[in-house]
């Protein structure tokens, strides 16, 4: 396989020192790093010190490797030919059979302890990983003796990070996330179907650089990427606080670009920096930016989970384009309250007059005072 | 019908007696409000109804949303002030003319809602600031028959409910911070101070521009003083201040407690009044005729 | 002092007394309902009228229409009527069922109702400028003045029981409470004189947002002479009821006289508050249409309105009428109330509110258990006069 690459440079068939800088500044810049780390960066390249990166493939669709194949910042030939060393990637290599697996082995020897050991796709755990088996050996097998031995491991893709589309109920594979297989081992999740292939990028140059790994969430998601939602960033923000909503596809407010929430968007509840970053290196794909709300792939328990058109709670409400008047109505008179009262009170009223009416007719007809004050001494 | 009259005039003895103190409440002698008095300023004219301040206030306070002005639920839009949210902005519109306001406790001077709580758990602790203590607490609600803000609000969704209101975020104050609100206001419409340089500030500000207010400033002497201070260019009854005087909103109530049981002493006038009547009759009825009493007249 | 009291006897079941103990027992499963989901799940309550039902009524009208030991108290030994002396018990057993169940009222409308018993107790945070915790404790303190008034009767069967120990014990109890009459009922007239003014007083803190047709500085005064006037009505009312329900003989004259005092009272009332209206200048806003002048309107006219039924001596002789009048006078009385509380408080438009059903029921079932409670002790305790036993004929 090879490449065409568009860079201008490579085209002519030189490629100078300057080229290079200028190559290592892109990439710095991708990840957000000033032009100190992309000085580090050539240094590390001419010293030779190229990350040795092992990729492993398992239950996935290569989505994930061919969002990687769309960047140009760094451009992926680039990147695995001057930055990093990919030793081992079954959809990329030119080899195949034995002599890939040779050089698998041979990659793990050189650089035990130091790899990179990538993984894409979901590992098959039931009835000892049968389904998924590569070159005689099971993907669970695989990973345990390929990511046991690396230096640091990340899982690229919403399947090799929680399981994905393979472990949607009833998960018949019971395929799980590599951090499930590798147990106390740090495992940085990139997840998203497919990953932002920036996110992934941003890891890999930070640890080929300074040899460290960006700060993680509670998930082991980097927070750079994954520390906020995408209804934080939501272009289509103030439709939502405005209260404008698409109802339905092709509708006016759909038509107007307005908030996809009531359409099942879970953006609020879907860590990930798709609004801000999008695919493709074309503005504005990503699925909101093409009018569909997004269904939260980044996110174990919604993905394939909660169904597309099913609106989700907001977890931290603020506050609407709307006011409150000065003075808003309040409390409720019930009905219901009101006749029960009338009947207790009327009930009380009418009883009373007729027992009074009652007590009138029945008394001796009244006697003189005189009579009274008789009566009252013949009782004392 | 002699006994009727006589009998009304002696029992109604007893009842005068509480009526006798009673006076009307002095002309107003505002309140001293304490030397460390802080507070806030709003301006009305700088607000842009961003809302942060509901949303700093929401934070520091560890308060839910409250989607009361929200039908679907998906909006922090309080209507108004509730257990749920201790400040909250509001919008007066009429035609053209706009303005937002600001609405929480105004930590009035003399304020109505300590002289109601029976314990003080409502009472203007450090700073003049009227701070809540929920183990002083019975949830009586008096409090709120009395605030003319209506700040007061009451948890009754909470089997274990609690009075709610902006404290100026005292516990902010004593790690040297400012309340949240003020902190994050990007107009500084509302800003915190001693109630000295705040009413300083606000009188500089109506001198200056004399055409952008009106010409008062709001808690200055309204209900005896308050040292959440408003300035506004549209009248503040529209914003939901109300016209009070300059009598401190307990003062009635209080001014005729304190006139009936200043030191005890009419109740103790009254309950030695009965006990010698009553020792009197004991004596008489000894003497006189035995049980039926005595008849005065004859009807 | 020797008294003609004696149980009246008789069966305690009876279908009076089960229909009550249905009503109650709807209130007590509405309780236990009312405390564990809290106030806003079973009341119509809310931030704009904090005090509604249980305090107008349960507390406010209730206390007042407890007044009938307070006025018999105050005509037995004050003003020495001794010919009165048999409406004394019955008068305090009523006062003192209906201040307890105002007690259990109260707890029951404070949100933090387990935190009550600091009111007494924590006496170095009382803050004496609130009317509220005057009211509080001298009802407190007068519920237990009450019952120490009724012990006599309550413990006399146990003076006369088989259990050697027990009499001793309950004829000292006894003696004790009968040698401390005079401060007990001195205390008792003045923790009522106190605490009914007062709740007058509670409401003039809404300043402002009390209408002008209620808001004066007589309101104490105002409240003490309607309560006054109302305890004379209920004394008349369950003395009425009392003759009917045990087939004894009503003492007719008592009543009539009773019910002359209550004229004069309702006279002074009706133009104490027309002068103080027409002295602040809000005599107009009795005319000026709308909801709450017609209420007061209403108010006054009720006010009046025993006045004209009692006006001639014959009405007075009239079981019937007496009944009727001071209906309208307890009636009267719980209007003013309720108009005080609930209709002259102006929190603002956008605030209403209607007691809900659990409201409506706890209150029926409370009153219900008043009125059973008075059954059981009437029929176990001597509390009524006896009389031979009058057969009353048909008209």
């Amino acid at each position: 396989m090879t490449f065409q690459c568009p860079h201008p440079d490579r085209e002519s068939g030189s490629f100078s020192r300057r080229d290079f800088v200028r190559l290592c500044t892109m990439a710095a810049a991708a990840i957000g790093l000033g032009p100190a780390a992309a000085e580090r960066f050539v240094e590390a390249a001419e010293r030779g010190a190229k990350p040795s990166v092992i990729w492993l493939q398992f239950q996935e669709c290569t989505g994930c490797t061919e969002s990687l194949l769309r960047t140009s910042h760094p451009a992926v030939d680039d990147l695995i030919l001057d930055l990093i060393s990919l030793d081992y990637h079954e959809t990329l290599f030119a080899a195949a059979g034995h002599q890939a697996e040779a050089a698998l082995r041979q990659a793990m020897r050189a650089n035990a302890g130091k790899y990179v050991c990538v993984v894409e796709g979901a590992i098959p755990t039931k009835e000892n990983g049968i389904y998924c088996m590569i070159g005689g050996r099971t993907a669970l097998d695989i990973l345990k003796d390929v990511g046991g031995q690396a230096g640091a491991v990340i899982a690229i893709g919403s399947c090799a990070s929680w399981g994905g589309v393979p472990s949607a109920d009833p998960n018949p594979t019971g395929a799980v996330g590599a951090h499930e297989i590798l147990k106390g081992k740090t495992v940085v999740n990139i997840p998203g179907c497919p990953a932002n292939p920036y996110n992934f990028l941003g890891t890999v140059l930070q640890y080929a650089t300074y040899g460290t790994l960006p700060a993680l969430d509670s998930d082991n998601r980097p927070k750079f990427a994954y520390g906020q939602t995408i209804h934080e960033h939501c272009p289509r923000r103030a439709h939502f606080d405005a209260g404008r909503f698409a109802e339905r596809y092709g509708d006016e407010g759909h038509r107007n670009g307005y908030c996809l929430y009531k359409l099942g968007c879970k953006g609020p509840v879907t860590h990930a920096n798709c609004s801000v970053q999008h695919f493709g290196e074309v503005d504005g794909a990503w699925p909101i930016g093409l009018g569909h709300p997004c269904f939260g792939c980044t996110e174990q328990r919604i993905a394939f989970r909660v169904p597309l058109h099913t609106t989700v709670d907001i977890e931290r409400p603020m506050p609407p384009d709307t006011y409150a008047p000065i003075h808003a109505t309040q409390g409720r008179v019930s009905p219901v309250a009101t006749g029960v009262a009338g009947l207790i009170v009327g009930g009380l009223a009418g009883a009373g007059y007729v027992a009074s009416k009652k007590l009138s007719n029945d008394q001796p007809p009244a006697t003189a005072p005189g009579d009274a004050a008789a009566v009252g001494k013949a009782e004392a | 019908m002699g006994i009727t009259r006589r009998a009304a005039l002696q029992t109604m003895l007893a009842a005068g007696a509480t009526a006798a103190g009673t006076r009307p409440a002095d002309a107003a002698v505002l309140p001293a409000p304490p030397a460390d008095a802080v507070g806030l300023l709003y301006d009305a004219t700088l607000c842009i109804g961003c809302k942060t301040c509901t949303v700093a206030c929401r934070d520091a306070n560890g308060l839910e949303p409250d989607t009361a002005g929200s039908p679907d639920r998906l909006y922090n839009a309080p209507l108004d002030l509730s257990a749920r949210a201790k400040t909250v902005i509001k919008l007066y519109a009429d035609g053209p003319v706009r303005s937002y306001v600001k609405a929480q406790c105004m930590h009035c001077v003399d304020p109505a809602c300590a002289s109601a709580c029976m314990l003080g758990a409502l009472k203007k602790r450090q700073f003049g600031i009227v701070t809540y203590d929920p183990d002083l607490c019975i949830g009586c609600r008096y409090c709120e028959v009395g605030c003319p803000f209506g700040v007061p609000k009451f948890e009754f969704a909470k089997a274990a409910p609690r009075i709610v209101k902006c404290e100026l975020c005292k516990e902010r104050l004593a790690s040297g911070k400012e309340p949240a609100c003020t902190e994050v206001c990007p107009r500084k419409a509302v800003i915190y101070g001693t109630r000295t340089e705040l009413l300083q500030e606000a009188k500089r500000r109506l001198a200056e521009s004399p055409g952008r207010y009106v010409p008062k400033v709001y808690g200055e002497t309204d209900g005896g003083g308050t040292q959440v201070l408003y300035l506004s260019h549209v009248p503040f009854e529209k914003l939901g201040l109300p016209a009070l005087g300059d009598e401190p909103a307990p003062q009635l109530a209080r001014s005729i407690q304190h006139a009936v049981y200043r030191g005890f002493a009419a109740p103790a006038a009254l309950y030695a009044v009965l006990g010698l009547v009553m020792m009197r009759n004991r004596r008489s009825a000894g003497a006189a005729a035995p049980q039926g009493g005595a008849d005065d007249d004859a009807r | 002092m020797t008294t003609r009291a004696e149980p009246i006897g008789g069966p305690l079941v009876t279908p009076a007394t089960r229909g009550l103990a249905v009503l109650f027992g709807l209130a007590a499963l509405t309780i236990l309902w009312r405390l564990v989901a809290g106030l806003g799940a079973t009341t119509a309550l809310n931030d704009g009228y904090p005090l509604g039902l249980w305090i107008a009524f349960d507390v406010v009208t209730g206390a007042a229409l407890a007044t009938g030991g307070y006025v018999i108290g105050i005509l037995v030994y004050i003003l020495n009527k001794g010919r009165y002396h048999d409406l004394l018990r019955p008068a305090l057993l009523t006062s003192a069922l209906g201040y307890t169940l105002a007690g259990i009222g109260v707890t029951l409308d404070v949100g933090r109702w387990w935190a009550i018993w600091k009111v007494p107790v924590y006496f170095w945070n009382w803050n004496f400028n609130s009317a509220l915790l005057e009211v509080a404790l001298c009802i407190m303190a007068y519920v237990v003045v009450l019952w120490l008034r009724l012990a006599p009767a309550l413990l006399q069967p146990a003076t006369r029981g088989g259990n050697e120990r027990l009499r001793r014990a309950a004829a000292r109890f006894t003696s004790l409470v009968e040698r401390a009459t005079i401060p007990m009922v001195a205390l008792g007239l003045l923790l009522a004189t106190m605490h009914q003014s007062s709740l007058g007083t509670l409401m003039l803190l809404a300043g402002s947002r009390l209408h002008p047709l209620w808001r004066t500085p007589l309101l104490p005064l105002l409240f003490l002479i309607s309560c006054v006037a109302m305890g004379f009505a209920v004394v008349v009312f369950e003395s009425v009821l009392s003759s009917v329900a045990f087939r004894k003989r009503p003492e007719l004259d008592m009543l009539a006289s009773l019910a002359g005092i209550i004229a004069p009272l309702q006279l002074v009332f009706v133009v104490l508050r027309l002068g103080d209206l027409w002295w602040r200048g809000s005599l107009g806003l009795l005319f000026a249409g709308g909801g709450r002048s017609a209420v007061a309107a209403i108010e006054f006219a009720v006010f009046l309105a025993p006045v004209v039924m009692l006006a001639s001596p014959s009405s007075r002789r009239d079981l019937g009428a007496l009944f009727r009048a001071a209906m309208v006078m307890m009636f009267a009385g719980a209007l003013y109330r309720f108009d005080t509380y609930l209709v002259a408080f102006m929190p603002g438009a956008q605030w209403s509110y209607f007691p809900s059903v659990a409201e409506l029921t706890i209150t029926t079932g409370l009153v219900a258990f008043e009125v059973l409670a008075y059954i059981v002790i009437v029929k176990t305790f001597p509390i009524l006069a006896a009389e031979p036993r009058v057969e009353r004929q048909a008209a």
